[in-house]
């Protein structure tokens, strides 16, 4: 783990970059690291990086796209569009969360 | 130990992860099979590799309107069940393992094979079906669940699948 400073916040990552401690996101935080990865966030990611934020908050755990899809009812193919190759990473990423640890 | 530096950036979009593509063969058709090749597949997807299912001989069955939501599972000759052989073959094991079974894929919210095969074609997945199982089975398109893009031959596979890494389960 190591600290950095990502639009102006002192937060601390792991060793690929996300970000390990859920208090540091902000908004701001994760706009930057979301054009770290090439995406402009509009108002339907910001939505989902907020559900996936909240869901974390309640479960502990980070959302898998599937979990996202059924609990969110946000379409898997929405949020390949949104994020696109890898949407669970990268929403885990831009949300400041840990990559989702489950299957489906 | 913590220390400053510049933030690393996760390779999402590397080259190489583009590149890769998955072809997984599904040669059959009770429950327990089918999972391996639907939640694979998914995950494939997931990481942005471009993935293919080939459905073939008893496969066919996971693609098959009839019965794709009610494939089983059969304790018969499965030693990792840890029952008595004499046991499982009574009448009604099959349906008991087989409500069993849903039932723990469920308690984990793993969805039922038509769903999953939704959610993997929603996220860019292609099914596929033998030709020559729907020849045997006397099965047209018109029998098989409507995400399938077509019914094609081994060496049509074997065609889309160049360069694919390949799974025969």
């Amino acid at each position: 783990m190591s600290l950095t400073t990502i639009a102006g916040h002192e937060v601390h990552v792991d060793d690929e970059g996300f970000m390990t401690e859920y208090d540091e996101w902000t908004e701001e935080v994760g706009k930057q690291l979301a054009a770290n990865i090439g995406l402009d966030l509009s108002d339907r990611h910001r939505d989902v990086i907020r559900w996936l934020r909240d869901d974390y908050c309640e479960q502990g755990e980070t959302a898998t796209l599937r979990r996202v899809s059924t609990k969110a009812g946000i379409p898997t193919k929405d949020l390949f569009t949104l994020f696109p190759k890898k949407p669970a990473k990268k929403m885990a990423y831009v949300a400041g969360l840990p990559k989702p640890a489950g299957c489906v | 130990m913590t220390m400053t530096m510049d933030a690393p950036i996760p390779a999402f979009d590397e080259e190489t992860a583009i590149d890769r593509k998955l072809a997984i063969i599904c040669s059959k058709g009770s429950l327990d099979m089918a999972y391996p090749g639907l939640v694979l597949a998914n995950a494939a997807l997931g990481e942005g590799v471009e993935t293919h299912l080939f459905f073939t001989f008893w496969g066919f069955d996971i693609i098959n309107k009839e019965t794709m939501g009610h494939l089983k599972f059969t304790p018969v000759g499965n030693p990792a069940t840890h029952m008595p052989p004499m046991l499982m073959g009574l009448p009604g094991m099959t349906a008991f393992a087989t409500h069993m079974m849903k039932k723990q894929i469920e308690g984990i919210d793993i969805p039922g094979v038509p769903e999953f095969l939704e959610m993997i074609t929603d996220a860019g997945g292609h099914l596929w079906a033998c030709r020559m199982s729907a020849d045997m089975m006397h099965l047209g398109e018109a029998d098989l669940y409507e995400r399938v893009e077509g019914i094609i031959s081994a060496s049509d596979f074997i065609e889309i699948s160049d360069g694919a890494q390949t799974i025969f389960i």
